[in-house]
């Protein structure tokens, strides 16, 4: 349902992702690993569609269109999600109306009438027990004053509502205790079946033990360095990227 | 630049729908300003001597003034011999009777500003005064609400039914030497609305003034007085707009409030003047003079404004809190786009033991509109107790805009407690790419981003004008933001 082809992408000039091949299929986890400024936040930002990264050479399939013609907006219409790696906090707007507002965007894009208050009320509360959420954070204004662990646990919730075709988790791992992740990590599982993609970005191995990969590819330098199984993560975590990082040439040969 | 901010940026022009003109004959008094106009004045309304004396006064007092040079807003100057000081619409014989007799084209005027004259109409539960450049051409409700004792008529009305009430209150909040454009004002003005709640009487419905300026070269001087009697409460709107014209039209009002013992008074403004056109030609000078007199104990006034018009806009709805115990607020959002300016804010004067007053303004600049908030809290020597929370935001769009924050604290009792917090922010690019990564567009995803920012104001409204004023925000914002 994603096919990303040989893409390069700069930023203010300089060339973070070298060439990127990547397929997921419907029903499929993959996971994305790799050191810190390999890319893996630009591949996520990329495939939603954030301002300040040129395309200079590849495309990026979704369902078969070609995602990188499409605004932003239209990108979460069509079923892409992006669980961010720094929720954005938006004062004065209820977390309840912002999710009414996407909901309803999404709805109309794909011609149906404005969801039923009943109906999405209903939603809404069985997708908070989901996520263990407290009924205060729906009146909350948008990720205002929430604990970092609020924030994440927040994305997966608005992911649970909307219920993309293909959702993106940047490092939503990151700044979580066990408990928390357990949590986050519970909440994706209970929207993984056979048609959601999900492309799983993460610095630790941690994280996989709770959502388990199909696939794991490991980011170095703007270049997918090596996939393989869920062993891999396991693999990463005892030698860490060192190696690929120094060597990149020989981590491929590795890889191939 | 990035996309978005080109969308931020372009995303303006949005057409003002109010700018069309009345084709009705007009009984219009030559331009220009001396006594023989104000006698004139006073003369078409049938007034009492004193009055007339009180309008020369303050005539008098006027041209020993100079206009007020200390608002960061900048114009050219005024030539007020040039403006006409009174317009109305003909009329056979004294004035309508009822709301049938309104002449046909203005209350086609009306329907088109969607505010119903008609007593059945949508706003169902609101009585409306709806005032026509120099006079209000019709109210609603009259009956109903006299019913209670609540008398809720024309300012010439009051004059003449209730010369009693209204001489006791004029001028009492608002002096005739109170300021340039309040002088101004109190020598011609022209009519307004005058509500007088009764004592214990709780007003049934919101009261609503809608003001209208047709006439080229005139300016509309109009006057309100608002009195609640001991233990009684009022919830009052005022709603504005203008033709468009190449011109600018002066708007010098005075809104003076009385609250007695217990009485409880909330006054709302949702005011859409025309704004002169996106080079910042023409537009209306919104010079405004409001204020409240908290004179009971455990008395309120709330003021709520919902600025989106006018070319320049010069306001400082206050409350002199006099009574023990007595309350002010002040809500505001302001907005500015094109080359709009706005310097507005408030006075909180404590006088009474423990008093409190509350100040929430929101600033929001797009375009090259400039956006300034004033503000003075004041604690007397005889406020014990008295305290104060303000809060000033500022919210930019663009890099051509600007916002301002003068706030005045002036302590003389040391057991006063004043907190001021005050914000500029920027709609960001993150907040932007987040609405829109959950399927939001960027123009639904502004008006969110800006309704969340007002919503603390918003929230003070009576639920219809609220709805209507965060239509008017969003569509203000159609295109200008940045």
């Amino acid at each position: 349902m994603l096919e990303i082809r040989n893409l390069h992408v700069t930023v203010e000039g300089r060339e973070i992702l070298q060439g990127i091949d990547l397929t997921i299929g419907p029903g499929e986890v993959h996971a994305i690993m790799g050191p810190n400024g390999s890319g893996k936040s630009t591949l996520a930002n990329v495939i939603a569609g954030r301002e300040g990264y040129t395309v200079t050479a590849g495309e990026v399939l979704f369902q078969g269109k070609n995602l990188l013609e499409m605004p932003p907006e239209v990108r979460a219409c069509e079923g892409l999600f992006l669980a961010f790696q720094y929720p954005v906090e938006i004062p004065g707007v209820a977390n309840l109306y912002f999710l009414k507002a996407a909901v309803n965007a999404v709805r109309k894009y794909r011609g149906e009438p404005p969801v039923d208050a009943m109906d999405f009320w209903d939603l809404i509360h069985e997708r908070m027990e989901l996520v263990k959420m407290d009924e205060s954070m729906l009146k909350r204004s948008v990720n205002e004053g929430f604990s970092g662990g609020e924030k994440k646990r927040n994305e997966v919730f608005q992911m649970a509502v909307l219920q993309p075709y293909f959702a993106v988790l940047d490092e939503t791992d990151s700044g979580l205790d066990i408990d928390a992740l357990k949590v986050v990590a519970d909440g994706v599982n209970a929207l993984r079946n056979a048609e959601r993609g999900f492309l799983v970005i993460t610095h630790y191995q941690r994280l996989l033990d709770y959502i388990v990969p199909d696939v794991v590819h490991v980011l170095v330098n703007g270049r997918i360095a090596r996939s393989g199984s869920k062993e891999l993560a396991l693999e990463l975590e005892e030698q860490g990227y060192a190696l690929y990082n120094e060597e990149p040439g020989r981590a491929r040969r590795a890889a191939a | 630049m990035t996309d978005s901010s080109q969308t931020l940026e372009t995303l303006a022009n949005s057409d003002y729908k109010y700018g069309f003109v009345t084709d009705i004959e007009q009984d219009t008094v030559p331009p220009g300003l001396n006594e023989d106009v104000i006698r004139l004045i006073s003369a078409k309304k049938q007034e009492p001597d004193w009055l007339l004396e009180w309008r020369l006064n303050a005539y008098r007092h006027w041209l020993t003034m100079t206009e007020p040079t200390w608002a960061r807003v900048h114009f050219p100057p005024v030539d007020y011999q040039s403006i006409s000081y009174y317009s109305a619409p003909k009329q056979k014989g004294d004035g309508p009777k009822s709301l049938d007799e309104i002449d046909p084209e203005l209350r086609r005027t009306y329907d088109k500003l969607g505010i119903p004259l008609a007593e059945q109409a949508v706003l169902a539960g609101v009585a409306v005064d709806a005032v026509f450049d120099s006079v209000s051409v019709a109210t609603s409700y009259k009956g109903k609400l006299a019913e209670k004792g609540i008398i809720f008529c024309s300012f010439s009305e009051a004059v003449r039914e209730y010369p009693e009430l209204v001489r006791k209150y004029l001028g009492t909040v608002v002096s005739y030497r109170d300021n340039y454009y309040a002088t101004l004002n109190s020598a011609v003005f022209s009519d307004g609305s005058f509500v007088y709640i009764p004592p214990g009487v709780r007003c049934p419905m919101e009261l609503s003034t809608y003001f209208r300026i047709n006439a080229s070269n005139t300016g509309q001087f109009e006057r309100t007085l608002i009195v609640a009697d001991a233990g009684a409460y009022v919830s009052y709107l005022e709603g504005c707009t203008a033709p468009q014209r190449d011109e600018n039209q002066l708007h010098a009002a005075v809104v003076e409030l009385v609250a007695l013992d217990n009485a409880s008074i909330k006054y709302s403004t949702v005011q859409n003047w025309y704004p002169g056109d996106a080079e910042g030609k023409g537009g209306i000078y919104n010079f405004v003079t409001k204020r409240g007199l908290c004179q009971g104990r455990d008395s309120k006034i709330s003021w709520t404004q919902v600025e989106t018009g006018s070319a320049i806009t010069w306001k400082y709805p206050s409350c002199i809190l006099r009574g023990e115990n007595s309350v002010g607020e002040f809500y505001s959002v302001a907005l500015t786009r094109d080359y709009q300016q706005a310097d507005t804010g408030t006075k909180m004067i404590h006088i009474g033991k423990n008093t409190r007053s509350t100040i929430v303004s929101k600033g929001i600049s797009a375009g090259h509109g400039q956006n300034a908030y004033r503000g003075l809290v004041k604690i007397l020597p005889t406020a014990e107790n008295a305290r104060n929370y303000s809060q000033c935001d500022s919210l930019l769009m663009g890099d051509q805009c600007g916002a301002h924050t003068f706030p005045y604290i002036d302590v003389h009792n040391p057991s006063a407690q004043i907190a001021h917090e005050a914000s500029t922010s920027k709609i960001s690019e993150e907040q932007l790419f987040y609405c829109k990564q959950r399927g939001i567009g960027a123009e639904d995803a502004v008006s969110l981003i800006v309704n969340g920012f007002c919503k603390d104001v918003f929230k003070e409204l009576p639920m219809e004008f609220a709805v209507e004023a965060q239509k008017l925000i969003e569509l203000k914002l159609e295109g200008s933001v940045g």
